[in-house]
């Protein structure tokens, strides 16, 4: 019954005459809207972020929390090597890989080439998991290493600085006793809370695309006649890629 | 309502070759059609509402009786209400659910749902939403956020008990009160739900509102109605996400041990717990984000409905059709920016106290416009008093004296005295509860032709306004003394304090005067229930309104209009035109004496190139957001 609603609204014209002022179907507007909605989301997460990194900032140049570099310097399969920063490199460049390759679909739907935009959303989609794959190993090591929601260890004495400062990238390096001390509390939390809803949105994404290639690839966007999906889709996509930008600014580059 | 006479004359739409296939399901339980989604916001509000006034009246009994047995109330509420006397804890329940459903479930969902669903599609002229199945998914959400809150007043340890606002850690830990265990969680649930909820609609609101405008009807022909449901969708939209964000983090603080919102916390005196290195106060920022646009998703479509029914019913164009725009867009603006002014008294920085401070009396600049715009389109108009109309006099009446106290509260250091006390209930009561209640009221009496295709009683509605207005005055404003006198909200009895003991009589009279006003809602009731279905017929447009929503037939069709949608030639707000016989012109009625004119504003006949078409001015203003989004 809901169908036959439905499929009774798609035959007739929804917009009835005049000018549509965005010149946008009412689908990709709806994602703009959505988009600009979760926006406020994230923003919501990372204003909380900053103000508990402020809350312990103790002059311009000490604060008690953690060096990022200093604890995400792991990488698979290579042991007690200081390789700040490398993994997660990876793993963007991955994330903004992907999106390369969205744009690659939605240019071929544009010209209704459905092998390539199969091809590129394919792409797409082995970069999303890829990259949910890398988090997945970043979790791990994190709580490997001691990362808890209730406490934090990672806060860095002064005897762990000067450790620090003597290494170099690729050097071997192991923590020292008394080079690590208690940290701001929320420091695990927040890094798990804020990646974690960020990974719950490439997972929804990686979802959706497949969704989209599935529809692809069983002609349902060759009936139609054009490839709006791909976009609304893409747009998603590079929604999620652009907000990876600021939480990997956050939480590990500054 | 059958359509099926309908149908046979109008077949040229495919669509209704579908209609008569409906079932009871697909008509009445899961519709897509935006008219009946709009009712069952309507009805699922209003049972809300009789929810949460039955708790006013149980605590106002309370407070006005506080040693009384009322053997009632045991038979009533058993366990809550021992030898017929309100359990203190389940008094704050009741405070903090009654807050809850008045706030989201009866004047956000309620009001902004009932009435954006039915006019935005009738008003702009489209066929239904922009994706009616989004639709239907918003109200089931909000159907399961009602049954999941309502759940929670049911259950053994009392519903959330914190304050509708649910500062932590009295949510955030479970031990801090009975409430904050399960009554709490199913809370989160609630408003979780709702917020999914409220972005399915918003998103819905807006795309509707921008895409699916009918032929001539440009954006500076739209109904004022419409202008508020826009606004009001914004606010929505970019204000629940922060809220969803504070929600999520509480979460993680009451179940997963993280401290977002605690720290130093010492429960029962023995020992201080874990948590360190958190902010309450943080969460009264992101609440306070959502919360004070909140109190303008709540008005502002009350403002709009208002316009309405004032400019139709005094039969005279709105004074300042641009002004009310720009006013309602200045308070949208406004509205978050000012969140602070909730939080003086939290040790915040004086100058940062001072910035809210000036931030907040600005916006008595954009509601003086709406009011003195509201009093000259009444001034000298031709006043026909029927019951929309009373309600929407009434809400201006509320608006000035609630929104007047509002400057006194905006003051950094008036609010010293004032916070948390019953002058800020008076306040908030009279300028955004009884406003925006009397502006849903205003709706409902001013469309149940549209909704029901039947007049409410006349008589009735009469009565009913003036029960519920004088009780209001009568339960308000006696607060403004109280809360002057230094009585603090959210007491369960003042017999204990001495020098409260003094406004016994006034909490009798207030109680007195809220048991009147609710009497007044069972006429009300009995109205709306019995209208509904032996009222009198209406008949195609009662109120000899301007508006196209008045053009669709009086028997509801999917799609709405029998054939091609009218063509809007004006402004809405065409009354009394010296020019025209009749008092009124609708949007959808052709001009015989002058040349068709389809464009809204014809522009000097500037040499038109193939992309240039128009240089209206919203089109160049249209023009330039696609273009930084990269959407043309």
């Amino acid at each position: 019954m809901a169908n036959s609603t439905q499929a009774a609204f798609e035959k007739q014209p929804m917009w009835a005459g005049g000018r549509s002022p965005f010149n946008v179907s009412y689908g990709k507007l709806m994602m703009w809207i959505f988009l600009l909605s979760d926006a406020f989301t994230f923003s919501s997460l990372l204003v909380q972020y900053g103000a508990q990194r402020f809350s312990n900032v103790v002059s311009p140049v000490t604060t008690k929390w953690p060096d990022p570099a200093s604890i995400f310097n792991h990488f698979p399969f290579i042991h007690g090597v200081h390789l700040p920063l490398l993994f997660v490199s990876v793993m963007t460049f991955i994330l903004i890989a992907s999106s390369v390759t969205m744009v690659l679909a939605v240019e071929a739907g544009h010209r209704n080439s459905r092998k390539e935009v199969e091809k590129y959303m394919i792409l797409t989609i082995i970069g999303g998991a890829m990259f949910l794959g890398c988090q997945a190993w970043e979790w791990y090591t994190f709580i490997h290493e001691g990362a808890r929601l209730h406490s934090n260890m990672f806060g860095i004495t002064e005897q762990g600085y000067a450790h620090l400062s003597k290494i170099d990238f690729g050097d071997p390096f192991h923590w020292a006793d008394g080079d690590r001390t208690n940290g701001p509390v929320p420091f695990a939390a927040l890094f798990f809370i804020v990646t974690g809803f960020h990974g719950f949105h490439v997972f929804s994404g990686v979802v959706i695309n497949v969704v989209v290639y599935i529809m692809t690839v069983r002609g349902v966007f060759e009936k139609r006649g054009h490839y709006e999906m791909i976009e609304k889709a893409g747009l998603y996509w590079h929604f999620v890629d652009l907000v990876w930008v600021f939480v990997f600014t956050f939480f590990y580059l500054i | 309502m059958s359509t099926a006479s309908l149908h046979s004359e109008h077949h040229t739409h495919d669509h209704h070759d579908h209609h008569h296939k409906e079932s009871f399901i697909s008509k009445y339980v899961f519709s897509m059609d935006h008219k009946m989604i709009s009712k069952q916001f309507l009805i699922t509000g209003i049972i809300m509402g009789i929810l949460g006034m039955t708790m006013s009246m149980l605590f106002r009994l309370q407070l006005a009786w506080p040693d009384e047995q009322f053997g009632i109330l045991q038979t009533l509420l058993g366990k809550w209400a021992v030898d017929g006397k309100l359990d203190p804890n389940f008094y704050m329940g009741l405070v903090t659910i009654h807050g809850t459903i008045m706030v989201f479930y009866v004047l956000t969902a309620g009001l902004s749902g009932t009435f954006s669903n039915l006019l935005i599609p009738l008003q702009v002229g489209a066929r239904d939403m922009a994706s009616p199945f989004m639709n239907m998914l918003s109200y089931w959400f909000f159907f399961m956020s009602s049954v999941v809150l309502t759940i929670s007043v049911f259950i053994e340890t009392g519903p959330a008990s914190g304050g509708w606002t649910v500062y932590p850690p009295l949510s955030a830990l479970e031990k801090a009160m009975p409430g904050s265990g399960l009554g709490m969680t199913l809370w989160l649930v609630a408003i979780a739900l709702f917020i999914v909820s409220s972005l399915l609609g918003g998103i819905n609101y807006i795309s509707t509102v921008l895409n699916m405008r009918t032929k001539g009807m440009s954006m500076n022909r739209m109904p004022l109605t419409i202008w508020a449901f826009f606004f009001t969708a914004v606010l929505g939209l970019l204000s629940f996400p922060v809220l969803l964000g504070a929600a999520l983090f509480l979460i993680f603080d009451r179940s997963f041990g993280t401290s977002f919102y605690l720290s130093d916390i010492y429960l029962e005196g023995v020992g201080a717990l874990e948590n360190i290195g958190g902010s309450p106060i943080l969460y009264q920022h992101l609440f306070w984000f959502l919360g004070h646009p909140e109190v303008y998703i709540i008005l502002m479509p009350a403002l709009g409905i208002t316009s309405e029914v004032i400019s139709t019913n005094a039969r005279k164009p709105i004074f300042g059709y641009t002004a009310m725009i720009i006013s309602l867009m200045g308070i949208s603006f406004l509205s978050f920016i000012v969140w602070g002014h909730h939080m003086f008294i939290t040790g915040m920085n004086p100058f940062l106290g001072s910035v809210f401070m000036i931030l907040t009396l600005i916006i008595a600049v954009p509601s003086a416009v709406k009011v003195f715009n509201y009093l000259t389109t009444l001034w000298r108009g031709n006043l026909r008093f029927n019951p929309a109309m009373l309600f929407s006099i009434g809400l201006v009446s509320f608006f000035i004296s609630g929104g007047l106290t509002g400057i006194y509260l905006g003051n950094a250091a008036l609010d010293i005295q004032l916070h948390d006390s019953y002058f800020v209930v008076a306040h908030f009561h009279l300028v955004m509860g009884s406003a925006a209640i009397f502006g849903m009221f205003a709706g409902i009496y001013h469309w149940f032709p549209k909704m029901y295709g039947r007049m409410l009683n006349q008589n009735l509605g009469y009565f009913h306004f003036w029960l519920t207005f004088i009780a209001a005055y009568l339960v308000f404003f006696p607060m403004h003394f109280m809360g002057l006198a230094g009585v603090p909200r959210r007491y369960y009895m003042f017999t204990l304090v001495k020098d409260f003991e003094i406004w016994g009589d006034t909490n009798k009279l207030i109680t007195v005067a809220a048991l009147v006003g609710g009497f007044a809602q069972l006429l009300f009731l009995y109205n709306f229930f019995y209208s509904m279905f032996r009222g009198k017929k209406a008949t195609q447009n009662p109120w000899g309104s301007n508006t196209l929503e008045w053009s669709t037939p009086v028997e509801h069709l999917h799609g709405n209009w029998p054939g091609e949608i009218p063509t809007v030639y004006r402004g809405p707000y065409e009354y009394s035109r010296p020019d025209r016989e009749e008092d009124f012109f609708p949007q959808y009625v052709p001009d015989e004496s002058a040349p068709e004119v389809l464009e809204p504003v014809k522009t000097k006949s500037a040499p038109q190139t193939e992309e240039v078409k128009e240089t209206e001015e919203s089109t160049v203003f249209f023009a330039a957001i696609k273009k930084v989004f990269g959407l043309s």
